[in-house]
């Protein structure tokens, strides 16, 4: 009897959930594996450079802080530029996330808000008054994003069809669209020179305080509405089973194509950041694939808008900070990329330990 | 055990950063630094090109140098324009791409006691800044020196009976359908039509500078349409890889390709910019001012040819290439002389021509000054002569001239 027990084919291990780690402990996970990932980059950096443990680090916060000990707060600017942006798309996927509505179409609805802020600017830019003119850019931002976003929601919504594949083939059709339009307005040279209308001021001689005081206040609305609204609760409802969503009463349909348009407004108001907050001008690289970072950053900050300020503040200064390791030591591009991998890779991997523990075949006959 | 961990390791890392603040990253203040814009890496043949030179002028004149890769045409180039100056301490700075000038005249604007050089493009001449110039180089003699080698192949293949002279047509993969690109493929053929005069030539446009496969698949498409031999003006390795399959010679750009195809490479064109890189550190190092719009030439060094592959070349090449190099250089042959070509005027094309009987160009109005309506409004035939690159760097012929088939347009 005992022989054939042991023949019973058991798998070395199996993958339990957990639902009993106490916060801090997880914290102190997440923070320990953010260190070791500083780590694992420096070292890594050091084998590729050859350059001295200190020397590296200093490199990658000369790349991000520039020299802010000496009183130069123009790198510091365009680092909290750089984390606005990532953030205030990350911030836009949360809400269609939460609901489970996998919206991949961040970067095509950004670009669309941009589209419709560079047409405000290069065809009303002479015709309104300035405060008019930004109000008219900000409506159409919105409007165009949200446009975006809601067509997939209609059709998810009423025909059931795939958000993933539907979303990322808007992106297709906006990028097209860019294109289009960068031929028409640039002609030969295929380039739209910045228009000098309808540019957010510079506040205090600086030029991104606009758009980082905006996504502040996004910031901290997102927050309030997915925690405290009644909306926001039926965001987590209906993500969580649409049955359930169905049964106490919620109607789905609505609640999908609404969370939609929200997050394709708030791509659109992204788009509008680039567009009139940033280049005054706009082509196909705009958005520059921070539209599917931000899916991770949404994620890793698991939902919530101040863990995400802290996600995209980390990955962001890998990002300029490794790309400054690449230039100095004249390595190729591709070295920052692999970096910026390996932490998020390591951040995924960390919440898969928090949320789940691997229990070992031996350990379970020794307990037998 | 765990939290010890943790615990040293963020010792170790506030160590780390401690170590920055102390030490600060100041240069000193009497040398030279130049700060590079680049916007992708080393991967693309067009930075690469670049970023040889940065290297090789810089360690020539022995000045540092700092760079940046993968800026794209957005602000993100002012920003680092900023960062160089303010961080680096650069005192001159440099881009590479096209879409860089707006953010860098931007730039020019902030930093007045900061030189800013830019190839490629056309507003330093309007933009009325004196410390930002534009550079390029009258690569349309290297493509007629390359189309010089071309004929002669084709001259070769038609004496062995390969193909009759009406066959002598060639293909070009182009990447977009303006003037740059048009004045380089054009000059291609006339240099090919000054040794075989029967020769023409189809064009197919990608709408990118670099996407290997369309510029495979458009290489292909003119072959299986009766082209004899290829050239390229476009990043990747397409067209070339796609003639050595094929076994159709090719002329190449941007450097050799004669290790990927050692049996179909004849000749490349490219322009070196290290010559311009050290005449840029010259001035600033002697006080002199940089010349608002600077065209390399032959003479300067900043148009080459590679070596001539002599087993797909015809026999002679390279001797015939240097004696229209020296006549070049005398002033003897001029590449956009309006005798070697004809034009054919409508209202949708050419129109801003004028043509004698015999189809000669007597005037041509050129988009030079930029502006938002495209508006011809340069005169650039002189005496004869289509002069390219006088009136500013970047190219600017591009009329579509008898002989030469597009098979289709992209502008992007």
């Amino acid at each position: 009897m005992n022989n054939t027990e042991k023949k019973v084919h058991e798998p070395v291990f199996h993958v339990v959930k957990r639902d009993d780690m106490p916060l801090w402990k997880a914290w102190l996970i997440r923070m320990a594996t953010i260190v070791v990932s500083f780590f694992i980059v420096g070292f890594l950096s050091i084998a590729v450079t050859g350059q001295s443990f200190a020397g590296t680090y200093e490199t990658m916060f000369s790349g991000v802080f520039g020299r802010l000990f000496e009183g130069h707060t123009t790198m510091l600017w365009k680092y909290l530029q750089e984390i606005v942006i990532l953030l205030s798309l990350a911030l836009a996927l949360t809400p269609a996330f939460k609901m489970k509505f996998w919206n991949c179409g961040a970067e095509g609805q950004a670009l669309m808000g941009g589209l419709a802020s560079i047409i405000c600017m290069i065809e009303l830019g002479d015709k309104l008054p300035y405060g008019a003119l930004l109000a008219v850019i900000a409506i159409t931002s919105i409007l165009a994003g949200a446009i975006w976003g809601v067509i997939p929601a209609i059709f998810k919504a009423l025909f059931n069809t795939n958000e993933t594949l539907f979303t990322l083939m808007m992106n297709y059709i906006a990028t097209q669209i860019i294109a289009y339009y960068v031929y028409i307005k640039g002609g030969g040279s295929n380039v739209i020179n910045p228009v000098s209308a309808g540019n957010f001021p510079s506040v205090a001689g600086n030029d991104y305080f606009v758009n980082i005081a905006i996504v502040t206040v996004i910031t901290v609305v997102m927050y309030i509405y997915l925690k405290y609204s009644k909306q926001g609760y039926e965001i987590s409802v209906v993500g969580e089973s649409q049955n359930t969503a169905r049964y106490v009463g919620i109607n789905v349909k609505k609640v999908i194509i609404r969370t939609m348009i929200i997050s394709g407004a708030l791509c659109g108001i992204t788009g509008m950041l680039l567009v009139a907050g940033k280049d005054h001008s706009i082509n196909i690289n705009s958005v520059g694939g921070q539209g599917f970072t931000a899916i991770l950053m949404s994620w890793l900050g698991q939902f919530n808008p101040f863990i995400m300020v802290v996600m995209t503040a980390i990955v962001v200064f890998l990002r300029i900070g490794v790309a400054k390791v690449v230039d100095t030591a004249l390595l190729n591009s591709s070295f920052s990329e692999i970096m910026v991998g390996v932490v998020i890779l390591m951040l995924v991997g960390c919440e898969f330990f928090i949320h789940y523990s691997i229990k070992f075949k031996h350990k379970k006959e020794a307990g037998v | 055990m765990k939290k010890l961990i943790c615990a040293l390791l963020a010792v170790a890392m506030l160590f780390s950063l401690a170590a920055c603040g102390t030490s600060s990253g100041d240069d000193s203040a009497d040398a030279l630094k130049v700060g590079f814009i680049f916007l992708h890496d080393e991967q693309s043949t067009y930075d690469k090109n670049f970023m040889d030179a940065a290297k090789a002028a810089c360690e020539a004149m022995n000045v540092e140098y700092a760079q940046k890769t993968q800026i794209p045409e957005s602000k993100d180039c002012y920003d680092a324009a900023v960062e160089l100056i303010e961080v680096d301490g650069c005192d001159i700075i440099f881009a590479d791409s096209f879409g860089h000038e707006s953010f860098l005249i931007d730039a020019a604007k902030k930093y007045p006691d900061v030189e800013f050089c830019h190839a490629t493009g056309t507003q330093a001449h309007t933009a009325g800044l004196d410390n930002f110039h534009n550079a390029f180089a009258s690569i349309y003699e290297g493509r007629y020196l390359a189309g010089v080698a071309a004929g002669m192949k084709l001259n070769e293949m038609i004496q062995a009976g390969d193909i009759t002279e009406d066959e002598a047509k060639m293909g070009y993969v182009g990447a977009f359908t303006f003037a740059e690109v048009m004045s380089g493929y054009t000059s291609f053929y006339l240099g090919a039509k000054s040794v075989c005069p029967s020769v023409t030539m189809d064009v197919k446009f990608t709408g990118s500078w670099y996407d290997e496969q369309k510029e495979k698949e458009a290489a292909q498409a003119l072959i299986s349409g009766g082209c004899v031999l290829i050239s390229q003006h476009a990043d990747s390795m397409g067209a070339p890889t796609a003639c050595e399959t094929a076994g159709v010679p090719n002329v190449s750009y941007n450097g050799s390709t004669v290790a990927a195809c050692p049996n179909t490479f004849i000749v490349s064109s490219r322009i070196d910019w290290t010559p311009y890189f050290k005449y840029m550190i010259e001035c600033v190092q002697n006080d002199k001012a940089i010349d608002t719009d600077w065209t390399g030439t032959i003479e300067t060094g900043s148009v080459v040819l590679t070596d001539v592959n002599e087993k797909a070349a015809a026999e002679g090449t390279a001797e015939k290439i240097e004696e229209v190099k020296a006549k070049l250089l005398d002033g003897s042959i001029n590449v956009f002389d309006v005798k070697n070509f004809t034009v054919t005027v409508t209202d949708e094309l050419n129109a801003s021509a004028v043509v004698d009987a015999d189809g000669h160009l007597t005037s041509y109005k050129a988009d030079v000054d930029t502006d938002e309506a495209f508006a011809k409004d340069t005169e650039v035939v002189e005496d004869g002569v289509f002069y390219e690159s006088k009136h500013r760097s970047a190219p600017y012929f591009d009329v579509e001239i008898d002989g030469i088939t597009l098979l289709d347009r992209n502008y992007g």
